[in-house]
C-alpha cells in the first residue's frame, strides 16, 4: 500500500444518505479478477443514463468536480455489501478521502487497507462542507486533523494500528504473518479443535 | 457476566488488542466464492504464500452462476465472458492452493450461507468468515460470523486470522409470539425499520427473547442473515435444543464422544443472566404484521397495509421518486412486474415451502414473472422430493437451479429497468436487481401472494 500522509484538494459533495456499495460500484462489474481500473466503473449507474450518455447533473460529472481528492457524502456512506471493489474503484477515479459523519464498518475497514482515508466529522462541521461544496481542505493523517479554509483544525478518529499502516505505507499481512509462531501455538494448545 | 459475543471472542484470541494493535483473532472457518476472492489469491501467488488451513476453508461458487435448468452441468452456459473467466479462475485458484471446491456437478452446491450450515460446517461457537456482508447468517448457530473484504480473505487464507478491534454488543429482545402468516423475514425487516439501517453500526447484535427461541433454525438464519442490513458485523443466537436437532448428524458435525463433548461446550454459549450490552432495543413481536420496504434501503419499511409514510428529507424524496410510489398509500396499490423466491435470506427449504402453500392450486398473475430459485442444490432435491416443484411449476413460476441469482442479478437473473420486483431477498438498494429495478422486500408468503394477485398483497387474504 502507497503512504497515504497529507491530501489537499477542493471537495466534491454528494449530500444523500445511505449510499451504499451497490451505487459506489454495481454487482455487474465484480466480475473482474483484478483491482486495477475500476474507476471507470465507480458510481456508473449515476453518473450516467440508461443509454449510455452522461448525465450532467450528477455532482461529479459536474465541470467543478473534476481533480477532487475529497468526497464529502450524506450519513452512513458505503453501507451494504462487503466489495472491496468499492474502495478500488473509488481510488482509481482519483479520490483519497471520504467525509461523513458516518461510514459503514466494513467499507471503513476495506478503505484503510488500501489507503483511501475515511473521516468522520460532528454534524456542524458535516453540514458545512455539505453547503460548500469545492472548498478546499487540508488533511493531515498522522495528526488525525482536518483543516477548513479558515483554519479551523477539526480532528477525526482514526484507530491507532490503521493510522500507522496507512502512514507508513504498511501491509498488514506482514504484521500477521510476524505472528505465525503464536498463531501456531494458539492452534496447539485450544481445548477444542474446529 | 459475559455476552455470548463474549465468550466467543475470548476464546479465539492469539493475541489481544491493545490501544496501539488490534486483537488477532482466529478463524474456524473460511467460506469462499468466486467473486470476491481473485484478487487474495493473486496477493498469495505475489508474496509465494500457501493457504496456512485448507480444511478449514469451504470454497464454492454461488454469486455469477447460472440458474437456468439443465440436466447436465456440462450444457451450462455462464452469462458474460467475464462471469465465465471468474468461474474458471476460482477452479484454478481451488486446485493450485489445494482447496476442495464444491463445484459445478457436486450435489453439495449451493449459496455460501446456505450450505455451511446445511453440511455442518456451520458450528456453534465458531468463528466464521467469507467475503461476503451476510456471513452474519452462520450466527443463527451462535457461532460469530462476519463479512469481510477481499484483502482480508488473502489475511485468512495465508494466516487463519484477522485483525480485529473488538466491537461494541446490541441486544435485540423480541418478546410475545409471531402471529399467523407473519414470518422471520417480517420480523427483521421491522427490527430494521426500528433501529435504521445504521442503528447497528460497530457492534455485534444478539437476538434474544421468546419470540426469537421460538423460531426453528432456517428462521434464525433469516433473523441473522439481514444484521448487516441495520449495520451491524453480525447477529448471533444463542444455540439451544432446536439448534443441536438441526445439527446431529450432518456429515461435518462431530460424531459419537466428540458430539457430546461438543454438546457439552455448546451448551454454555449463551450470555450470563448479569451481562451487560452497550445497547439494548426491545420489540413486540405479537404485534407485527407482515411487512414490505417501500423505499431504497431495507430500513423504509412498512406494514403491508399501513400507508407509506411521508419525509421531507431529500435522501427520501429520492428513494421514493426512484420507487414510483405514493406516500399515504399502502403499498398493495403497487402493481408487481417480477416475484423473486431465494438468496441467502429465504431460500431454504421452509422458505420454498411458504412459497408453494401460497401458490398451490393458484395461477401466477397474467404479466408477473415469478422465480423460484433453491438456496442450494441439496433444497432443490428436498423440494422435489416434495413435489413442491410441480406446484411452482404448476402455477406458472419458474424453478431454477441454485445460486444467488436475481439478489444480485450478476448470473443475467435480472429485472427490467423501471418494472417492480417483490423480492425475498436482502437489500432493495437502487439498481440492486437490474439497472433502474424497483424492488419491494418482503417474506416468501408476500412474495407469492403478489405474484398471485398481481400487485403487492397481504398473504393473509389467501389463506
Amino acid at each position: 500500500m502507497k503512504a497515504v500522509k497529507h491530501i489537499v484538494s477542493r471537495t466534491a459533495v454528494l449530500p444523500t444518505k445511505d449510499i451504499d456499495t451497490d451505487q459506489i460500484i454495481p454487482a455487474r462489474f465484480l466480475t473482474t479478477t483484478s483491482r486495477e481500473g475500476l474507476g471507470k466503473n465507480a458510481f456508473y449507474d449515476l453518473r450516467y443514463e440508461g443509454d449510455g450518455s452522461v448525465n450532467e447533473s450528477f455532482a461529479l460529472n459536474r465541470p467543478e468536480a473534476q481533480g477532487c481528492r475529497i468526497l464529502v457524502a450524506g450519513k452512513n456512506f458505503g453501507c451494504g455489501s462487503s466489495r472491496e471493489h468499492a474502495p478500488w474503484a473509488l481510488l482509481d477515479f482519483g479520490l483519497q478521502a471520504i467525509i461523513s459523519t458516518e461510514i459503514a464498518d466494513i467499507f471503513r475497514n476495506n478503505s484503510l487497507k488500501n489507503g483511501l482515508v475515511p473521516i468522520t466529522v460532528d454534524e456542524n462541521t458535516h453540514a458545512w462542507l455539505l453547503e460548500n461544496p469545492g472548498v478546499e481542505l487540508s488533511i493531515d493523517v498522522d495528526g488525525a486533523t482536518l483543516t477548513l479554509p479558515d483554519d479551523t483544525a477539526v480532528s477525526f478518529p482514526i484507530d491507532a494500528f490503521a493510522k500507522y499502516c496507512l502512514v507508513e505505507g504498511v501491509d498488514q499481512l506482514g504484521f500477521l504473518q510476524q505472528q505465525q509462531e503464536k498463531i501456531g501455538e494458539f492452534e496447539e494448545t485450544r481445548n477444542w479443535k474446529p | 457476566m459475559s455476552t455470548l459475543f463474549e465468550k466467543v471472542w475470548s476464546d479465539h484470541l492469539v493475541i489481544d488488542e491493545t490501544p496501539d494493535t488490534p486483537a488477532v483473532l482466529y478463524i474456524d472457518l473460511h467460506i469462499i466464492h468466486e467473486v470476491t476472492t481473485p484478487q487474495a489469491f493473486t496477493v498469495l501467488r505475489e508474496k509465494g504464500l500457501a493457504v496456512r488451513r485448507p480444511e478449514l476453508t469451504l470454497a464454492t461458487m454461488d454469486h455469477s452462476t447460472p440458474t437456468t435448468p439443465v440436466t447436465s452441468f456440462k450444457d451450462l452456459a455462464i452469462v458474460g465472458e467475464s462471469a465465465a473467466g471468474q468461474i474458471r479462475q476460482m477452479e484454478q485458484n481451488c486446485s493450485d492452493f489445494g482447496l476442495d471446491l464444491i463445484g459445478f456437478g457436486n450435489a453439495n452446491r449451493g449459496i455460501v450461507h446456505v450450505i455451511g450450515p446445511e453440511l455442518g460446517a456451520t458450528q456453534p461457537g465458531k468463528t466464521i468468515v467469507c467475503g461476503d456482508s451476510h456471513s452474519s447468517t452462520h450466527g443463527a448457530f451462535g457461532a460469530l460470523a462476519f463479512g469481510i473484504g477481499t484483502t482480508e480473505v488473502g489475511h485468512v487464507l495465508a494466516t487463519q486470522c484477522l485483525l480485529q478491534r473488538k466491537p461494541k454488543t446490541m441486544a435485540v429482545n423480541v418478546g410475545g409470539r409471531l402471529r399467523d402468516g407473519v414470518s422471520a423475514k417480517d420480523l427483521i425487516l421491522a427490527v430494521i425499520g426500528e433501529i435504521g439501517v445504521d442503528g447497528g453500526t460497530g457492534h455485534v447484535i444478539e437476538y434474544r427473547g421468546d419470540a426469537i427461541t421460538a423460531l426453528d433454525m432456517e428462521s434464525r438464519m433469516t433473523v441473522c442473515n439481514m444484521s448487516i442490513e441495520g449495520g451491524a458485523r453480525a447477529g448471533m443466537i444463542a444455540p439451544d435444543d432446536t439448534t443441536f436437532e438441526y445439527l446431529q448428524g450432518r456429515p461435518r458435525v462431530p460424531q459419537g464422544s466428540e458430539w457430546d463433548a461438543a454438546l457439552a461446550r455448546w451448551r454454555k454459549l449463551h450470555s450470563d443472566a448479569d451481562a451487560r450490552f452497550d445497547a439494548c432495543v426491545t420489540l413486540d413481536a405479537s404485534a407485527l404484521q407482515p411487512m414490505v420496504t417501500f423505499g431504497t434501503n431495507p430500513g423504509m419499511v412498512v406494514g403491508i397495509n399501513d400507508p407509506v409514510p411521508s419525509g421531507n428529507d431529500a435522501s427520501f424524496r429520492k428513494a421514493l421518486d426512484y420507487m414510483q410510489v405514493e406516500p399515504g398509500k399502502p403499498m398493495t396499490e403497487n402493481s408487481v412486474d417480477v416475484v423473486f423466491v431465494g438468496s441467502c435470506t429465504n431460500g431454504r427449504l421452509s422458505d420454498i415451502e411458504e412459497a408453494a402453500r401460497v401458490l398451490e392450486g393458484r395461477k401466477v398473475a397474467d404479466g408477473v414473472r415469478m422465480l423460484v430459485v433453491p438456496g442450494s442444490q441439496q433444497v432443490k432435491l428436498e423440494a422435489e422430493a416434495r413435489g413442491l416443484d410441480s406446484i411452482i411449476k404448476s402455477a406458472g413460476a419458474e424453478w431454477r437451479e441454485a445460486g444467488c441469482s436475481m439478489c444480485i442479478g450478476m448470473n443475467g437473473d435480472t429485472v427490467p429497468a423501471g418494472k417492480l420486483s417483490v423480492s425475498t431477498s436482502n437489500r432493495n438498494f437502487e439498481g440492486r436487481q437490474g439497472i433502474g429495478a424497483r424492488t419491494v422486500l418482503a417474506s416468501p408468503a408476500t412474495a407469492a401472494a403478489s405474484a398471485v394477485c398481481g400487485h403487492v398483497a397481504d398473504p393473509r387474504t389467501l389463506a
